[in-house]
């Protein structure tokens, strides 16, 4: 399996960790009213899509960049991968 | 008679006789023989004893698909069971043995299992072994373990070196027979980086085994002479001996290249290697594998797939049999007819179950049309078959030929399932192929040679194409389009006696049928009833002629029958080759603490702590229980000065203007109060609220932090901290890194480790308890203007330090240390002295941070905030972690002193009976404290606050220890905490 790191280039997944879903950037708002609903529906919900998932791949034996992996769970397609810091911090507070 | 049975001409080197043992036998064959075609040579037809049954059997095939003739290679450390014959190359002095039988191959006493056979028929297993129950440990399992397997262990470590390697490449051609060789040299002339691999140790596949021609050359001059040409190409890799195993994500391919494997000795040199091959475009031309008809008896040795017998006729020169019926469904048996009668072989007749006019007329050979065998005479070698209507011929070799199944096996490792192609009879690829992946060829179900070149030459254009390259014009390759017209035919039907489909596993059509009529109905279910297609060949010669018997029995069709999942490897792989160079000391990375030389030298006993190699505690000569030296070690300390080298914490640099805000959101301490030079102990938090880890942070100015983290989740830690900062807070300007390998540190403990440093610092320094209190930290030098950062902090409970410098200077320190601790009677001290004295301290370590414990089960709620944001803060408030009974980490002593305490005991009430519903808790870590004399330890029990000096019972009930214990506070040595700020 080989996961495109979008600095260094193709790369070998024995060289990552996998985390899990990407939705795990969108930490709830602890002083939100709901806030231990929203934690745990954060920590503990996850779809279980056959298809697309965007999930997070830290490159451990690598720069340490955390990547959001976009792959096809059914055919294992990479179709994208982005730095997890660029990923638009609006659009994750949006959600 | 030495070598009978070979005949003229083939691709074997006369002028190399090489001499080999096959049961203590003396025989000789030639170079480029394989241990198969040498026995055939010499007509041992009696090679093996089949897994269930022990039947007789010889050598059914003549490439990787082999069923039978398992035999084990060489000797001691070198033994190597369950190898295949028709793939082992000749070697002088080789030494072969058969295996699997009581007794000798010829006299085998477990042949009795033939006669039991109603027995051990499918799911005997289930049936047989059911009861009673108490028979199961003491006589069933015994006697299943002493008669499975086929052959031996060495039971000795392997003696041979394994090696894994990367290739990169644009095209990666798996095979090298005719449409393989066609697409490479497209491939390779176009200039495209071209790997070829063939597991065969002679390139050309089936352009070896017959009588081809292409451009009017021999067939397997031609392919000698595009291997020559492709191994001039500086773009082509050539690498025989390959087996590509596996086809895995994103144009990778695994495979095994085995490099001595032909050779006496390994001399030193890798035996295997293991290979990733990386690759563009894949072009599959793996061929097809014969598969037999299933009569009765035909298991026999002499019995053998028809294009096998061709090749061990046209690649080895060697006749499998004198006297040779050739039983065929299809118009390609008829070539083995023919190729013999040109070595001026007997035919003795052609059995072809089509009733259809015969495609040769031979006046020498019998032929029967729309004909079948329906039973074989002979025990440990064919002697005469019956057909129908009370016929009989002797024979001493029948020759089968029920078609060819592409080798579709790599095409279907991404779940892609193969399609039945009617015109061959047989699975081709489906349509759902790995990225990047062609077929051509046989293995496509182009069984024709010339259209075999055609696609290969095609693919091999295509794939240039496709990588960018401009591809250069096809040469014509002229050769015939042999005829391969089949009408399937699966089974005699008229069996009166078994008729074998998987022969390694002894699976007959009689077991199919019988699972069939005890409810399987799908393929996958009668596999595992009925083992079919389990043993180390996977059933490549059966998978087809069972699938084809079920559907018989379903009124189902082939393809709706389906066939089982294809999974790596496609042929065995030894685990010395998947482990490589990962074995003993090279398992994984060994990490060396600094002051490592010199603790070796103090004859040091070491633990492995993750990768580090710690000393575990300093032995002194005179002693010889390692409590001895522990208990000197820890008393020292708290007597006077003790040093440990604790470089193995994780250890953080953290810098920049938003450090104490990221800090902040980590741990679950309030740090906006800590300090410039001061250091606070920091809690981690996971998400659920669950402690994640324990360690110190140290502000040395006032945008940089050192922090530390247990040696244990060193590498947890850092990750998360990337990922707080990356995903969670990316805006924060901070950076983190990992200081670990960098900085040596170690602990000075003890009432004079402050004299004991006032000589190592440099003179300006001044650590006296009013410039330097408990918590303090400074970079500092020592030793003469070298850097080095001074923390004080203690895990013992005692006036304590640590001392961190560059790793480089960690030998040189500790020497130091020791000379300058001289007069104080300074003593080293390992792990186990350091995991005494923090028991004694009463602070929490691995045991407690087990990641089941809250900041409150620890006693420790006091430190977490209130009033920011930080990871775990909202669900450690979940009622379920804040329950009033919930558990709390206490201290236990044994009633009765005498009594050892024991980690993992479960504590009870003492009026309770000692059941699961009655278990209040457990000991975490026990110590026998040399301080107070007698065994203490520390524990979770539920309102273990509430309950000091109350007692109840430590159970352990794996070695039935019952102790009587005191709750008392956890700590143990200094409650009041005086030590530490002295």
């Amino acid at each position: 399996m080989i996961i495109n790191h979008p600095l260094l280039g193709p790369r070998d997944a024995s060289e990552f960790i996998y985390l899990g879903d990407a939705s795990l950037i969108d930490r709830p708002d602890w002083n939100s009213e709901n806030a231990a609903q929203q934690f745990y529906e954060y920590l503990y919900l996850r779809d279980n899509p056959a298809g697309t998932i965007r999930e997070l791949w830290f490159h451990e034996y690598g720069d340490r960049s955390w990547l959001v992996v976009t792959r096809n769970t059914l055919t294992h397609e990479i179709v994208n991968v982005e730095l997890a810091r660029d990923i638009d911090r609006e659009e994750k507070h949006s959600r | 008679m030495k070598q009978k049975n070979r005949t003229s001409g083939g691709l074997i080197e006369r002028n190399k006789p090489l001499v080999f043992h096959f049961n203590n036998l003396r025989y000789e064959g030639f170079l480029g023989d394989t241990v198969a075609s040498a026995l055939i040579a010499n007509n041992q037809r009696l090679v093996a004893r089949s897994f269930k049954y022990h039947r007789p059997r010889g050598i059914f095939s003549a490439g990787p698909e082999e069923p039978n003739a398992l035999v084990q290679l060489r000797l001691g450390a070198h033994l190597e069971p369950n190898t295949r014959a028709t793939v082992t190359e000749l070697f002088d002095g080789l030494i072969a043995k058969s295996q699997n039988h009581l007794g000798s191959l010829e006299f085998d006493f477990l042949e009795i299992n033939n006669l039991l056979s109603p027995l051990l028929s499918a799911g005997f297993y289930y049936k047989t072994f059911m009861w009673p129950k108490s028979f199961w440990e003491k006589i069933y399992e015994p006697i299943i373990r002493a008669s499975a397997g086929l052959g031996c262990l060495s039971n000795e470590p392997d003696p041979d070196i394994y090696d894994k390697g990367f290739l990169h490449c644009d095209v990666l051609v798996i095979g090298g027979g005719p449409a393989g060789l066609a697409a490479a040299l497209i491939a390779g002339r176009s200039g495209v980086r071209t790997i070829l691999a063939d597991e065969d140790f002679l390139i050309g596949g089936r352009l070896n085994a017959e009588t081809f021609t292409i451009n009017g050359m021999k067939g397997s001059d031609w392919a000698v002479q595009t291997a020559a040409e492709l191994e001039h190409l500086p773009n082509v890799r050539l690498l025989t001996r390959t087996t590509v195993y596996g086809a895995f994500d994103h144009g990778v391919y695994g495979a095994v290249e085995r490099c001595t494997d032909h050779l006496a000795s390994s001399n030193g040199r890798p035996r295997q290697v293991l290979w990733r091959i990386y690759s563009k475009r894949t072009i599959v031309s793996t061929g097809a594998t014969e598969r037999p008809i299933a009569f009765s008896n035909n298991d026999r040795p002499g019995i053998m797939l028809a294009g096998s017998v061709r090749t061990y006729l046209n690649r080895w020169a060697v006749t499998p049999g004198k006297r040779v019926a050739i039983f065929t469904n299809n118009d390609d048996g008829w070539r083995t007819a023919n190729d013999l009668r040109g070595k001026d072989i007997n035919v003795i007749a052609v059995i072809d179950t089509r009733d259809k006019p015969p495609p040769f007329k031979y006046s020498d050979t019998k032929v029967f049309m729309g004909s079948h065998i329906l039973d074989v005479i002979g025990h440990k070698g064919v002697t005469a078959l019956k057909l129908p209507h009370g016929k009989s011929i002797e024979a001493d070799c029948i020759a089968v030929a029920g078609g060819w199944n592409p080798n579709v096996h790599l095409t279907c490792h991404h779940r892609g399932r193969p399609t039945w192609c009617k015109d061959i009879s047989a699975f081709i690829p489906g349509e759902e192929l790995p990225t990047g992946m062609t077929v051509a060829g046989a293995a496509n179900g182009t069984l024709a040679l010339s259209a075999a070149l055609k696609q290969g030459s095609d693919a091999g254009s295509t794939a240039a194409r496709d990588t960018g390259h401009n591809v250069v014009a096809q040469e014509v390759l002229n050769a015939e389009d042999e005829p391969s017209e089949i009408s399937p035919f699966w089974h005699v039907e008229e069996n009166k006696k078994r008729a074998w489909i998987d022969m390694q596993n002894d699976v007959t059509v009689q077991d199919i049928e019988m699972a069939y009529m005890e409810g399987f109905r799908s393929v996958e279910h009668v596999k595992r009833y009925t083992t079919l297609s389990m043993a180390t060949d996977q059933g490549k010669t059966a998978n087809t002629v069972a699938v084809a018997v079920l559907a018989e029995l379903t009124g189902k069709t082939i393809p709706q029958t389906g066939v089982t999942i294809y999974r790596p490897p496609y042929t065995p792989v030894s685990i010395s080759a998947l482990a490589g160079r990962q074995r003993g000391n090279q398992f994984r990375p060994t990490q060396l603490c600094p002051s490592h030389t010199w603790a070796t030298e103090q004859n040091a006993v070491f633990v492995e702590a993750g990768l580090w190699k710690r000393a575990q505690f300093f032995p002194k000569k005179e002693e010889n229980h390692w409590r001895q030296s522990v208990n000197r070690e820890v008393l020292q300390t708290r007597k006077s000065v003790g040093v440990c080298d604790v470089t193995t914490l994780g250890k953080f640099d953290v810098q920049g203007t938003d450090a104490l805000k990221f800090l902040n959101y980590i741990y679950a301490n309030d740090l906006t109060t800590l300090a410039v030079g001061k250091v606070r102990y920091g809690l981690m938090l996971r998400e659920d609220g669950l402690i994640m880890d324990d360690g110190t942070i140290a502000r040395l100015a006032k945008n940089h932090y050192i922090t530390t983290s247990t040696t244990a989740n060193a590498a947890q830690v850092l990750r998360h901290m990337e990922f707080c900062h990356q995903c969670l807070w990316p805006n924060l300007n901070v950076h983190i890194i990992s200081v670990t390998e960098q900085w040596g540190q170690f602990a000075i403990s003890g009432p004079n480790s402050r004299h004991l440093l006032q000589k190592i610092v440099d003179r300006e320094i001044d650590i006296s308890n009013h410039s330097f209190p408990y918590m303090a930290c400074s970079e500092i030098t020592i030793c003469n203007g070298i850097p080095a950062r001074l923390f004080r902090i203690s895990f013992s409970g005692e006036l304590g330090y640590e001392i961190a410098i560059p790793a480089r200077y960690g030998d040189a320190l500790i020497r130091r240390l020791m000379s300058a601790g001289e007069e104080f009677d300074i003593v080293p001290y390992g792990t186990e002295a350091l995991s005494i004295m923090r028991i004694e301290k009463g602070h929490p370590a691995g045991a407690e941070l087990n990641g089941q414990t809250t900041a409150r089960d620890l006693g420790m709620q006091r430190l977490v905030a209130k009033n920011k944001d930080f990871i775990g803060n909202i669900l450690s408030k979940r009622p379920e972690l804040n329950r009033k009974d919930g558990l709390a980490l206490v201290g236990f002593i044994p009633i009765d002193r005498r009594d050892k305490l024991s980690a993992g005991a479960h504590f009870f009430s003492l009026n309770k009976d000692i059941i699961t519903n009655n278990d209040e808790g457990w000991m975490t870590s026990v110590a026998i404290s040399p301080n107070l004399g007698h065994s203490i330890g520390l524990g979770l029990i539920k309102r273990g606050n509430d309950r000091i000096g109350e007692t109840v019972k430590a159970a352990n009930l794996l070695q039935k220890q019952y102790v009587k214990v005191e709750i008392v506070t956890p700590y143990f040595i200094d409650p009041e905490g005086e030590r530490l700020r002295a």
